[in-house]
């Protein structure tokens, strides 16, 4: 089927790539490995080794295992809503209704905006505080008779970080939204009519011929979503400030290395960071490929 | 079809090549060559002649709102003086530097420093900075200039090491204040001026939770829960014992320090819920709203009441006190400028210097920023009621360094003890365990054994 | 014929999305309300109010302190979003249609550049960018974004285009059409749909970044986005005109959205396929 000269080809086209990757990604990495290993303290490089006593530092400390808490909750909780809501829009939108140019740069203006501004602004909405100084998305329910609705969110102590994770859909289901609905555009007009010729309802061929076919888009939508959710740290920041209750590793990484200069640990963080990203990513990749293959 | 074998082999080169370039990985600093530009000044001599031409890279996160006019008055008063100085600002927002800091970590690793840059005058830049030789110690500077005789002698020990002055503080800010609403006060028949001990303060605070404010002490986020903290602790431990505790010679285990503790639990019990949901603003303003009685907080907080249109002369608008128990301290941070070690335009550096430290250089920044200056012969008509009041306090107090602010710890043992305060707030009453959090981040990053 | 949704069916379709519409919009409400008030108006206590009267001196001084810099955004982002987009496409077509022996891994690797997160590897980026000569100017920071947007753009395209059936790409080798002339052809027009949303992600992220902005570039050559950041200050920040700044800010992109959403068009693969 393909010509040896046309798989040289192929792989050479490629090579740009992989070489950059593998300067920018693959030896940065490395670098950030050594450190991580180091115990480099402070503004002077210090690369002398001392084995995993910055990871076993790590798990001891209780910052670090509320940031794995902290981030289960939240990856949880944002892929659910950012993927199911942006399939939600997507399919909706996908009806051929009038103004859906509109309805369609609406959800997608959130991605736009700054998160300085974005946190802000959510920040002022999920403002807890109850009674005579009640604000934010409290008052609103108050003046809606929705009293049931008030909450403390996300100073609800224990997983506060939930809440952090509406600003976060807020800005990115559009995204997904619009991922869903190039796929659903892609999807020829003759399949679904062939299906309803044979007696389909629209929920079964919602089920056995659109869903399966969104496969590749939802493969994506998981990846960008999840490898996101598990880097947060400018939205958290802005929402909520630096605080123990809501960290994550990102910004446990940023204030011990930028703030405290403890780059071993530091560096640390950033492996683990890198590797759970891995780990959670990478079988649903394999898994999605190998589903491929069977095709 | 490239064999398995030669994918493999071409992709073996490429990380063998990203392993060669992350074991060339940052130089040490030590094999930097210092070079110091030849000019009019080398080494010990300080005088920049008025028509030295170059340019001067400065650092800083004075980007918006006061800051920035404050600083663009300082450079006016420095094209002035040095017409022919080219002056790039590369001010970066952040709060407290958080990303001016980074940047510059960055370029110092990959040595390329800017000429000068900000810092928080004290163990913030001497912990981090000299400790890594990347600053130059000022005695020429002072001595020349003649700062000695001007700057309050007991600020040169904190700015320096081993007798060497590290930076040129060009302003100073309070951290022991504390704002109150008078109205409030009033209604609630609480006399101000009798709040000069913790305990009246904690009594006067259950006053008025009785007469039905629940929250009468305003708190924000966390940041400023430490910045509540250090206060609190000058109040137990008086000035000498909490000049103690960062050199050493308090006992950080001792029964002190766990009064300082017990008194900050108590206090905290009377602070808005919603403290973690609020940024330092949102919680002076809660004073000023009447929704709370008292603010603890740094006399930034004096510029933002202005801004909304307050005015410290009615009386009425706010008032201001230092923190119960802190009467004759004043428990300082302070914005100032370092030389770079390779700076690329050492004399343009220095001529930098010598405007941050003069009078009309700190006369022209403070009273726009909302600070008083470093200096003690500052012009008193320039500033407000308020800074008028501080300034007096400036030369008469003991003065103490902030914790919060850069002061006293250097950054990593202040990241400790902040993941320690992180950790406490979940749980005031875990007092015992928040002290010993406090003894091992001494004994890791400070100087107790 | 062709059945379509009864028309009379259709409308209550506008319920679920206008309480979606609602959602999206009370925080835009907030920022222009904001961004129209004056200093002693933004208070916690009064935040749904509208402003008394409208402080267009805010979006005046927004726009003066911004407008220096959108030029650099401008010229950094569209060659990034470009580029990025077509190296991904062309990696995801080999990758996907023209697999030599070890393609899925290299995939793999490449796809893992994404995961990495940016603020450990500053360091040796800051070492790495002065070492090339590109430290402190756009192309530094332009190179940057291309490489890191390589795997999600080879990834978005990689996965279109396995989802495209091979006997599209059989006729054409049967016609006699070789690997680049059946890209360029055939599957290069069909990619529209997948070039709109990588473009928007590109452009987007591109477009927003600051931690590479701040760190790769010097104050002559910064992007709108540390510009906005030094306009909230650091100590006393004034929302008003921030949120002024930022609905500016998002404008460009705004745009690109609005007119890269009108190839969001059905069909495209009609009488590609047959049943």
């Amino acid at each position: 089927m393909r010509s040896k000269k046309e798989a040289w080809l192929s792989f050479l086209l490629v090579l740009p790539t992989i070489l950059a990757i593998g300067i920018f990604v693959y030896g940065f990495i490395l670098w950030t490995m050594r450190v991580s290993i180091s115990q480099w303290t402070g503004l002077l490089p210090d690369y002398t080794f001392v084995g995993f006593e910055n990871y076993i530092y790590l798990f001891s400390t209780a910052r670090f295992q509320i940031d794995i808490t902290n981030t289960l909750i939240f990856t949880a909780v944002f892929m659910t809503g950012a993927i199911g809501l942006g399939f939600f829009l997507a399919v909706l939108l996908d009806q051929g209704l009038k103004g859906e140019a509109f309805f369609r740069s609406l959800f997608l203006f959130p991605m736009a905006i700054s998160y300085i501004v974005t946190g802000v602004v959510w920040r002022w909405l999920m403002n807890p505080a109850q009674g005579d100084r009640i604000s934010g998305f409290n008052l609103l329910f108050h003046n809606l008779g929705l009293d049931f609705l008030i909450n403390r969110w996300h100073t609800t102590p224990g997983w506060g970080i939930a809440f952090i994770a509406i600003p976060a859909i807020w800005q990115l289901s559009g995204y997904t939204m619009a991922l869903y609905l190039a796929g659903l555009r892609a999807i020829p007009d003759q399949l679904r009519e062939a299906a309803r010729v044979d007696g389909a309802t629209e929920w079964q061929i919602m089920r056995y011929v659109i869903l399966p076919l969104l496969k590749p888009v939802t493969l994506s939508a998981v990846i960008i979503i999840g490898h996101m959710s598990l880097k947060v740290f400018d939205l958290i920041v802005a929402v909520a400030g630096k605080q123990l209750a809501l960290d994550v590793p990102a910004i446990n990484m940023w204030q011990t290395t930028f703030d405290g200069y403890y780059f071993g640990v530091g560096a640390a963080i950033g492996v683990l960071l890198l590797l759970s990203v891995a780990l959670l990513i990478i079988p649903y990749i394999i898994y999605t490929q190998k589903g491929e293959a069977n095709q | 079809m490239p064999s398995k074998k030669l994918s493999w082999l071409i992709l073996a080169l490429v990380l063998v090549f990203s392993m060669v370039l992350a074991a060339c990985g940052p130089a040490a600093t030590e094999e930097t060559t210092t070079e110091v530009t030849t000019g009019e000044t080398t080494g010990e001599e300080a005088v920049v002649p008025a028509d030295y031409t170059g340019t001067v890279e400065v650092f800083s996160w004075w980007t918006g709102g006061g800051e920035a006019a404050g600083l663009e008055a300082m450079i006016a008063v420095f094209n002035t003086a040095y017409p022919n100085i080219e002056f790039v600002n590369s001010a970066v927002a952040g709060g407290a530097g958080t990303n001016a800091r980074a940047v510059l970590a960055t370029r110092l690793q990959a040595s390329d420093p800017p000429d000068s840059w900000q810092g928080h005058a004290g163990q913030e830049l001497i912990g981090t900075y000299v400790a890594a030789g990347q600053i130059e110690p000022l005695n020429f500077l002072y001595e020349q200039n003649g700062w000695l005789d001007v700057m309050p002698a007991t600020l040169i020990p904190l700015i320096s090491l081993d007798g060497n002055i590290y930076s040129v503080p060009v302003n100073i800010h309070r951290a022991n204040v504390m704002w109150y609403n008078p109205t409030v006060l009033s209604d609630a028949g609480i006399d101000p001026a009798s709040l000069t001990t913790i305990d009246a303060f904690i009594a006067a605070l259950q006053t008025l939770r009785d007469g039905g404010m629940e929250s009468p002490l305003a708190m924000g986020e966390q940041w400023t829960a430490m910045h509540l903290m250090e206060t609190v602790f000058l109040a137990t431990l008086g000035p000498d014992a909490y000049n103690g505790l960062w050199d050493g010679t308090t006992d950080w285990a001792g029964a002190e320090v766990t009064a300082a503790i017990e008194n900050y639990a108590t206090i905290l019990g009377y602070v808005n819920s919603d403290a973690s949901a609020l940024t330092w603003q949102d919680a002076s303003q809660l004073v000023t709203n009447g929704d709370a009685a008292f603010n603890v907080m740094g006399d930034w907080a004096e510029g933002y009441f202005k801004e909304l249109g307050l005015s410290p002369d009615n009386g009425t608008d706010f008032g201001w006190m230092p923190v119960p128990g802190t009467q004759g301290s004043f428990q300082f941070l302070s914005d100032s400028f370092v030389l770079a070690v390779g700076a690329p335009d050492r004399d343009a550096a220095i001529a930098w210097l010598t405007t941050c430290g003069s009078r009309e250089g700190q006369d022209a920044f403070n009273p726009v920023k909302g600070s008083i200056p470093a200096r003690s012969d500052g012009d008193v008509s320039l500033y407000d009621t308020y800074l008028q009041s501080a300034m007096a306090d400036w030369a008469a107090d003991t003065i103490v360094g902030s914790l919060t602010h850069g002061v006293v710890a250097n950054d990593s043992w202040k990241t400790l003890i902040n993941d320690a305060l992180g950790v406490y707030l979940t749980d005031t009453t875990a007092v015992e365990a928040f002290q010993t959090s406090l003894v091992t981040a001494c004994q890791s990053a400070g100087p107790c054994q | 014929m062709n059945s379509r949704f009864a028309y009379r069916r259709k409308n209550w379709l506008y319920i679920p999305l206008i309480m979606a519409a609602v959602f999206y919009l009370i925080p835009l409400y907030l920022m222009l309300a904001t961004g129209f008030k004056g200093f002693e108006e933004i208070n916690l206590r009064t935040m749904w109010a509208l402003p008394h009267g409208l402080h267009l001196d805010n979006f005046i001084e927004a726009y003066t302190v911004l407008s220096p810099y959108l030029l650099n955004s401008l010229n950094m982002v569209f060659p990034a979003a470009i580029i990025s987009s077509v190296l991904g496409s062309i990696n995801g077509y080999l990758l996907s249609k023209w697999k030599f022996k070890g393609a899925d891994t290299i995939f793999l690797l490449i796809l893992f550049g994404m995961f990495i997160p940016y603020q450990s590897i500053l360091i040796p980026l800051v070492e790495f960018m002065t070492r090339i000569g590109l430290y402190g100017s756009l192309p530094g920071l332009v190179l940057t974004h291309v490489v890191y947007g390589l795997p999600i753009t080879t990834l978005t395209f990689r996965n279109y285009y396995s989802g495209i059936s091979n006997e599209l790409l059989e006729a054409a080798k049967v016609d006699g059409a070789g690997m680049l002339r059946i890209y360029w052809s055939i599957l290069l027009p069909i990619s529209i749909p997948s070039f709109v949303v990588v473009l928007i992600w590109q452009f987007t992220q591109a477009w927003n970044d600051f931690l590479f902005a701040v760190v790769l570039t010097s104050s002559r050559s910064w992007p709108i986005t540390v510009a906005l950041n030094n306009m909230a200050g650091s100590q006393i920040i004034a929302w008003n005109v921030q949120m002024a700044g930022s609905l500016i800010t998002a404008l460009p992109t705004l745009i690109v959205y609005i007119f890269l959403g009108r190839y969001f068009l059905r069909g495209m693969m009609a009488g590609a396929l047959k049943e």
